[in-house]
């Protein structure tokens, strides 16, 4: 019995943690981080925008307040102070902490499935809905139609449904 | 005692499940009546039963009784009786409770309240209703119990999470999960119906109040925990295609497709199989959502491996559901097959063009979410990537523009055969005017993105497209208007709630449109006197004082707003500390308006004494979660139209009957 209450209660603390986490007020970018240059500055929020703080669940390092976010913020400004283009920065960061941290992954064989899926399915649908539209006008009596109402169905259908229009 | 009583309720409901699903099943095989009759008593006996466990959980919080598990590790003597309430389902065993509580007041309603279904649809359906409850109970009973006896009972308990401690939050899960469960009756009908190896219009017509009661209540959920997000978490974000936010909206997106599906299906006699499936995948995404949300899988892979027991449940259950309906889907659906002629241009191939897009669009959201989850297990952990934010809005945005674009036409086209340049004279002043509205935009907010103005173009398209076609129905300008206005106020209630929603729906595009591209964004450390230019407006930092709230502490940050040099309000921003959870929450003072949110975050204290403070301009924020309100309503005016009331013949019959068209 205290075994498992002791188990109940580590999972209770897993959900409350994984509610922290999900939902941690976001105060993200502090003043004293900004730049004075507000171009630089401009550019290194857009980059923070897809860089994905590592310790959140899904945040990027612009919305997020966890120190190590707050670390990658400055690094980012650093490298666009030092004189670096975006990708520069971006590679840079990449470097360091692998492709995980890209909150939109770059387009690659290993991804091609997320990039092309949802087009992929659009063509096939759209293909789908253009031969619907060309069918042929007597693939209506040839159809399988399902068993027709028996007289005493319909009128039982008619009355419960109103019939109206 | 009371508590007690509750499992012993619960382990009721769950024999009475078992029942449920097994002896009208079994009568409608046979055709024995007094089986099939069987579904309905259980039904109903089965949600009293889960309503009293519900009931006794519920006392249990209020009266703070700790030496219940979950009410000590998720409820506090000095909570706000609000939250004493919301905490019932502020947890993981009692928003399971929850969750089984609505599904089978479903269950119980269509027991008592469908007289005029078929006998052994009903029966199967009740059936199928009571497996999926069988299901969960069991889930609550052998995984989560509610009603756990602690041994040694704390002196009080560990307090609901503070962020969750919020109004808007209290009723997000209770909306959420009415939309997510509603979508099992739609489910429960089409797999009756496979059984059945029948889909006709009087199967879509009681299907569609479902769809659009779950559709309904599923956009209140998902609207309420975007404001809360807005308000809440301190910088005016307010969609963040985190997998949690996604497991409600894909089902969302299905739910739409769905209620325009059902629709061809009842009015031209098509698109059964596809209807079915529709009904069939809404509901699997929400089992998928559950599990998303309740194994913690997509978190962390290895915090569902540490502690797989529930997660594996709820993926057995997913297998079972999913599996089994897709199998006697593939089995049945192609006796199904019916074919009608469509016409490019008519409104059943608007309303396939829908589901294209909806379907899409849920396909894209479900690939982006699952990918890395995907990846890392392909790859067995030793490569992962991330999808978020800015992969969803490039994926997403197109096909929402697809959207916006054909929806007014849809609308517009007649059934079976409808030409473009026919509807498009009918809705033609509405292009006109949307570009005029583009037009002013662009003047107004010049220098903006460039592509905003054909954004905000494109969303009034939406709304005015609807409102011509409304004028063009009731031939507004070309009769007297008092007969429009007659023809206005008899329209067919689905048709206005068909307008009102699509108005919604350009409305929550257009808040999108104008918070994405127009919002703007000061962050500084400032001291008591200070001005901080934003915008059109000055704020003024009057300093901060502190105060206590009933179970926390709170910093109250006072600001007062000038525009063009003259007060227009004032604003209070909040930062709370929650001694029981040592939890931090801010609540950010916002001037809401129409035309733009004037929105304050307080910071952290600065070692010099001065303060961070966060401010924006949000313009036109509360129209995304004002469209959400109307599209709402528009279910709602749907799903009061008297042809959704099946089994009230009398009175159908002593309407005047009017032309709908």
């Amino acid at each position: 019995m205290r075994a498992i209450s002791n188990r109940t209660a580590a999972k209770t603390a897993l959900w409350v943690v994984c509610a922290a986490l999900m939902f941690t007020p976001a105060q993200a970018v502090e003043p004293s981080e900004i730049l004075d240059d507000p171009v630089l500055e401009s550019r290194a929020r857009e980059l923070s925008k897809g860089l994905r703080c590592l310790v959140c669940r899904n945040q990027s390092i612009d919305d997020s307040d966890a120190s190590l976010a707050k670390d990658l913020r400055v690094v980012v400004r650093e490298r666009l102070v030092a004189g670096d283009s975006d990708e520069a920065v971006l590679d840079f960061v990449v470097d360091r902490y692998g492709e995980y941290v890209l909150l939109k992954p770059p387009f690659t064989m290993g991804n091609a499935l997320l990039y092309l899926g949802g087009p992929l399915l659009l063509l096939v649908g759209g293909v789908g809905f253009w031969r619907l539209t060309r069918r042929p006008a007597d693939g209506v009596q040839t159809a399988t139609a399902p068993a027709p109402l028996s007289e005493d169905e319909r009128r039982k259908l008619e009355t419960l449904i109103g019939k109206n229009d | 005692m009371i508590n007690e009583l509750g499992h012993y309720a619960l382990i009721l409901a769950f024999a009475v499940s078992i029942a449920q699903s097994i002896i009208p099943m079994w009568g409608a095989y046979k055709g024995y009546a007094e089986p099939m009759r069987f579904a309905q008593p259980a039904a109903i006996t089965a949600f009293l039963m889960v309503g009293l466990a519900f009931a006794a959980l519920t006392y249990a919080f209020i009266n703070s009784d700790f030496s219940n598990r979950v009410v000590a590790a998720n409820s506090h003597s000095l909570k706000p009786m609000l939250y004493k309430i919301s905490g019932v389902w502020g947890n993981h065993e009692g928003s399971m409770l929850l969750w089984v509580l609505i599904l089978t007041l479903f269950g119980g309603l269509v027991a008592a309240l469908g007289n005029a279904i078929p006998p052994e649809l009903k029966a199967r359906t009740l059936s199928i209703q009571g497996m999926v409850g069988v299901a969960f109970l069991a889930f609550i009973l052998f995984t989560s119990n509610p009603f756990d006896r602690l041994p040694f009972p704390p002196e009080d308990g560990s307090g609901l999470n503070p962020l969750l401690q919020d109004p808007g939050l209290a009723f997000h899960p209770p909306f959420l999960y009415l939309g997510y469960v509603g979508l099992s009756m739609p489910f429960s009908f089409a797999v009756a119906a496979l059984i059945e190896g029948r889909v006709d219009a009087g199967w879509a017509r009681w299907v569609r109040p479902w769809a659009l009661a779950a559709w309904a209540a599923l956009t209140i959920g998902i609207a309420l925990g975007s404001y809360w997000a807005y308000y809440e978490l301190g910088w005016g974000g307010w969609w963040f295609w985190d997998p949690v936010e996604n497991a409600s909206f894909m089902p969302w997106l299905v739910a739409t497709a769905l209620l325009h599906s059902v629709i061809v299906v009842e009015k031209r006699g098509t698109l059964q199989s596809w209807t079915i499936l529709l009904a069939i995948i809404g509901f699997s995404l929400s089992l998928v959502g559950t599990f998303i949300v309740r194994s913690g899988i997509i978190t962390s892979v290895h915090a569902f491996a540490n502690d797989p027991e529930r997660g594996v449940f709820i993926l057995a259950m997913l297998g079972v559901a999913v599996g089994g309906s897709l199998i006697l889907y593939t089995w049945r659906a192609p006796q199904l097959r019916s074919d009608a002629v469509f016409a490019v241009m008519s409104r059943e191939s608007a309303l396939v063009l829908n589901n294209l897009l909806m379907s899409v669009s849920c396909a894209v959201v479900f690939i982006g979410t699952l990918y890395p989850l995907l990846v890392e297990l392909a790859t067995g952990g030793e490569s992962k990537i991330s999808v978020g934010a800015p992969f969803f809005d490039l994926a997403f945005a197109p096909l929402m523009v697809l959207v916006l674009l054909v929806m007014p036409i849809g609308a517009a086209l007649p059934w079976k055969r409808g030409d473009l340049p026919k509807a498009m004279t009918r809705i033609w002043p509405a292009v006109l005017l949307a570009f005029c509205v583009g037009a002013v935009f662009a003047m107004l907010r010049w220098g903006g993105p460039v592509l905003a103005p054909f954004a905000i173009m494109l969303s009034f398209w939406a709304i005015f497209g609807v409102l011509a076609d409304l004028g063009e129905r009731v031939k507004l300008g070309r009769a007297p208007f008092s007969e429009s206005l007659r023809r206005l106020v008899n329209l067919p209630r689905s048709a206005w709630g068909q307008a009102v929603a699509h108005i919604g729906f350009g409305t929550t595009a257009f808040g999108v449109a104008a918070i994405t591209a127009w919002a703007s964004e000061d962050i500084r450390t400032a001291n008591a006197g200070d001005m901080i230019p934003i915008s059109t407006y000055e704020i003024r930092f009057d300093g901060v004082e502190r105060e206590r709230g009933p179970n926390f502490r709170v910093d109250v940050g006072r600001f007062t707003i000038f525009e063009n040099g003259k007060e227009v309000g004032s604003i209070a921003s909040e930062k709370r500390f929650y001694p029981v959870q040592r939890a931090n929450t801010t609540e950010a003072g916002i001037r809401a308006s129409l035309i733009e949110d004037v929105y304050v975050s307080l910071g952290d204290k600065q070692t010099d004494g001065s303060w961070a403070v966060r401010s924006y301009v949000k313009p036109y924020a509360n129209w995304i979660w004002l469209g959400a309100l109307i599209m709402t309503l528009g279910g709602l005016l749907s799903l009061s139209d008297r042809r959704h009331r099946v089994g009230a013949p009398t009175r159908a019959r002593k309407q005047k009957v009017v032309a709908a068209e």
